[in-house]
């Protein structure tokens, strides 16, 4: 390896006194070559952010350090050099994507002039060629009209712009290696699929290094030549893309690809005659109104659902599917009354709902409840997990005796102990809070579950265990449930039928294996064709 | 609970503050005992110095012992401080809740309504307020509600506007559960420490404010307060000096011992905001 880029050994990177365990990073022993992708995959907290901020000097300074090891980097030590080298280092030598375009970039700043600051900084050159040199930047990441963009805010561009942006600022100087954290975690599945075009293409024209972080092993078998797997703040696994991700060695790796949802479909289930829930032509707005007393200027309208008609056969299992915006959240908040529809019918059993007053909708209430996404927003801080079970039912009547008992049972259920009763959210990991949330649904015994994407915030082998707690449930209490997701794994996963959304409509529904097989609608195929690690599903299925 | 006793403990000053505070409410608490006469009593001769005559810290120009003045003072200015603070924390809560949680038109109405009380300097407001209803121990508390409600107001508006689209209130919805519920039981709980913070920062306040009216001459003309020792002192400073710095040191150090606290409880209740010092 006398070629390498960068070679890292033995890191140890210490965490201030009193945390979870005493090191981030535990020697750690990692190198890179010119034009090389090496990817490092891990679940949250297992340190690989942490290892991307070492290289670049941005640990949290003083509580977080490099307490032992070397990070050479062209024969300079990184951990050593001083504050003012790094700088230099810093953006021109090696540069850095993150996560959320639009908190890295300044929104106070035009495109244009944070691409300039680098170049004043770094290089001499006059005004004129910088600006020059950052329209040629802006076009080579494919950005559309790069003359307009550099004048443009950030808040001006969509997710990927401001991505591609970022890419253009970290490129600028041609740094030697480019790390990037998670650059597409936050984008849709579809913008995901170019961004990562992009970055190899950039790669394999500047020879540049990438260092790349990710929780997702459909990206890494589509970018990474090499893979280290990191588990508690230690390497478990390094080699080959194809040696980690198909012959998988330390049982961590064999567990974590395991988890993988697989993007087979499952088989169908035989479909019931009887309609839990449906909708017909539903439509629901957003804006429209004036502020100040009706006298300030109306706000644009926004048409968040159009005339959505689907239907919800008992016991099935429908997938709304679609990327960010495309109004499938909205549809199941209206659906189980959270807002108010503007038009159209939700029937249960031949009851509108949609025109319920609040009252009268609260004995419905038990039929239909939700699990919602954020495992940490959605249980109240204040309120003990026995509280937060047991308040559905005694608001529906049942007795105080009637509803700890339930709740005792509940928490068996969803695989919690019983001690879980008396004690505070903040007490419980991200997985264990989605199994309280999804216990303080089954509370009422309700008919209908809409889940609105339980498992996008949690690490894939707890999603996984959620993945296979619902189905248990479902099965036990022939539930019938809306799933809403955008990761078309997972749906392919849970889902019997899936309907996919774009801009509040629904282009295309059918049964799951026929829309992964033979897709009708062109968006539904481009959203197929962007699912990362394809290539890799075909080579483990064949 | 004793996590919030070693996160408060931690801010030393607020430590000091809170024995500063303990120390007047004691004062406060054996006014009676100490000083069993009337403090508007002619205890002796006029205009002595502090330790003259049995004064421990001087007379006025009536004969009033400041001592006793000081100690019955600290019982008015801390009763006075602690309920026109609940009072404005009531008011200014049940405003801010229905305005952040209905939103829209009852958010117009209430926050309009608000706003006019903001837009009035506040200690001119209590003045004309107090001239208006006569000057009572009941008028200034009034005066001094009607003035520091619209702070908490807004506060408590910003936290459910914040607080009401969380999932879990969401949740709360799905449910059933009534609005007053949601309100009382789910998000107000969530949002007691910034309230409690501004509540504690609101009794120095209200305590300067009953000072100065009473040095106006808005005080209760029955009941001793520091204030009325100012005032009454004032036109003797460069003769008698005691007879206003006493009150005055009085007013200072427990005007900041309550902001000290108040800074702790604020580091205490918000750990998140401590870790950026």
């Amino acid at each position: 390896m006398t070629d390498s880029l960068l070679t890292i050994s033995n890191l140890d990177i210490a965490l201030p006194e009193g945390s979870e365990r005493t090191l981030a990073v535990e020697n750690l022993s990692v190198d890179l070559a010119p034009g090389e992708t090496l990817c490092i995959v891990g679940e949250s907290g297992s340190g690989k952010s942490l290892t991307a901020r070492a290289l670049m000097g941005l640990l949290p300074a003083p509580h977080v350090k490099v307490s032992r090891g070397a990070i050479d980097f062209c024969g300079e030590d990184l951990t050593q050099v001083s504050e003012r080298r790094l700088r230099e280092i810093r953006g021109s030598e090696i540069s850095m994507v993150f996560q959320e375009p639009m908190t890295a970039l300044n929104p106070v700043m035009t495109i244009g002039s944070q691409i300039d600051e680098i170049f004043r900084f770094h290089a001499n050159m006059s005004a004129q060629q910088r600006r020059q040199r950052a329209v040629e930047l802006l076009d080579s990441v494919q950005l559309p009209d790069p003359k307009q963009i550099v004048s443009a805010y950030p808040h001006e561009l969509s997710g990927g712009q401001r991505q591609r942006a970022m890419i253009a600022m970290a490129l600028a100087l041609e740094p030697k290696i480019l790390i990037a954290d998670e650059p597409t975690t936050a984008l849709d599945v579809t913008t995901q699929a170019q961004i990562l075009k992009l970055i190899s293409d950039m790669q394999a024209v500047h020879k540049t290094g990438v260092l790349f972080i990710t929780h997702d092993f459909g990206v890494v078998a589509d970018i990474a030549d090499r893979v280290a797997v990191m588990q508690y703040g230690r390497v478990v696994e390094t080699g080959t893309v194809d040696k980690v991700l198909n012959h998988p060695e330390h049982p961590y790796t064999q567990a974590l690809i395991a988890s993988v949802p697989s993007l087979t479909p499952r088989a169908a289930r035989t479909r019931s005659d009887d309609i839990a829930i449906e909708t017909e032509k539903l439509h629901k707005t957003f804006g429209g109104g004036r502020s100040f007393f009706g006298l300030g200027p109306p706000n644009r309208v926004v048409h968040a659902v159009k005339d959505v008609t689907v239907e919800l056969r008992r016991g099935e299992t429908l997938g709304i599917v679609g990327e960010s915006g495309s109004g499938k959240s909205t549809l199941a908040r209206c659906m189980i009354r959270l807002l108010d529809s503007d038009s159209g019918k939700i029937m249960i059993d031949g009851t509108n709902l949609r025109t319920l007053e609040r009252a009268q909708m609260r004995p419905w209430r038990s039929k239909i409840q939700m699990v919602f996404q954020d495992p940490f927003a959605s249980l109240n801080p204040r309120i003990k997990v026995g509280q937060i079970i047991a308040q559905g039912p005694m608001i529906q009547g049942a007795s105080r005796e009637e509803a700890e008992a339930r709740t005792r049972e509940l928490l068996g259920i969803v695989g919690l102990d019983e001690r879980a009763f008396n004690r505070y959210p903040h007490e419980f990991s991200g997985g264990q809070r989605q199994r309280i949330g999804i216990a303080r649904a089954l509370a009422l015994n309700p008919e209908i579950l809409v889940a609105d994407e339980p498992v996008s915030a949690l690490d894939v082998s707890i999603q996984a265990q959620i993945l296979k707690l619902l189905d248990e449930i479902r099965e036990r209490m022939n539930l019938s449930m809306l799933f809403i997701t955008h990761d078309l794994r997972v749906a392919a996963q849970v889902c019997d039928r899936l309907a996919v959304m774009r801009y509040g409509e629904i282009v295309e529904t059918g049964a799951t294996s026929d829309i992964f097989d033979e897709p009708q609608h062109s968006y539904t195929r481009d959203l197929l064709a962007a699912v990362p690690g394809q290539n890799w599903d075909r080579q483990t299925t064949v | 609970m004793t996590d919030f006793w070693k996160r408060f403990s931690r801010n030393r000053s607020a430590v000091f503050g809170l024995a500063i505070l303990l120390l007047v409410v004691f004062i406060a608490a054996i006014a009676s005992l100490i000083y069993p006469e009337d403090p508007f009593r002619l205890a002796g001769k006029p205009m002595s110095e502090p330790g003259a005559n049995g004064f421990l810290l001087g007379s006025d120009s009536l004969g009033r012992d400041v001592a006793s003045g000081i100690a019955h003072g600290a019982k008015t200015s801390l009763l006075i401080g602690l309920i026109a603070t609940l009072a404005a924390v009531f008011i200014g809560v049940i405003f801010g809740a229905l305005a952040g949680y209905y939103g829209g038109r009852t958010d117009d109405i209430l926050m309009r309504i608000t706003e006019v009380f903001q837009t009035i300097p506040s200690f001119v407001f209590a003045i004309l307020l107090v001239a208006i209803m006569k000057p009572s121990i009941d008028s200034i508390v009034v005066a001094i509600t009607v003035v520091s409600w619209p702070g908490v107001a807004r506060l408590v508006r910003g936290e459910f506007l914040a607080l009401k689209n969380r999932e879990f209130v969401q949740a709360c919805h799905t449910l059933g559960m009534s609005d007053r519920r949601i309100m009382l039981a789910e998000i107000l709980p969530n949002c007691l420490s910034p309230i409690i913070v501004i509540g504690s920062l609101m009794v120095a306040t209200a305590i300067l404010i009953e000072s100065g009216l009473a040095f106006l001459g808005l005080g209760d003309p029955n009941i001793m307060s520091w204030g009325f020792q100012i005032g009454a002192g004032r036109t003797m400073l460069r003769s008698a000096w005691w007879i206003c710095t006493f009150p005055g040191i009085a007013i200072l150090i427990t005007v900041l011992a309550i902001n000290l606290v108040g800074e702790g409880l604020n580091d205490a209740l918000n750990p998140r905001l401590r870790e950026r010092n």
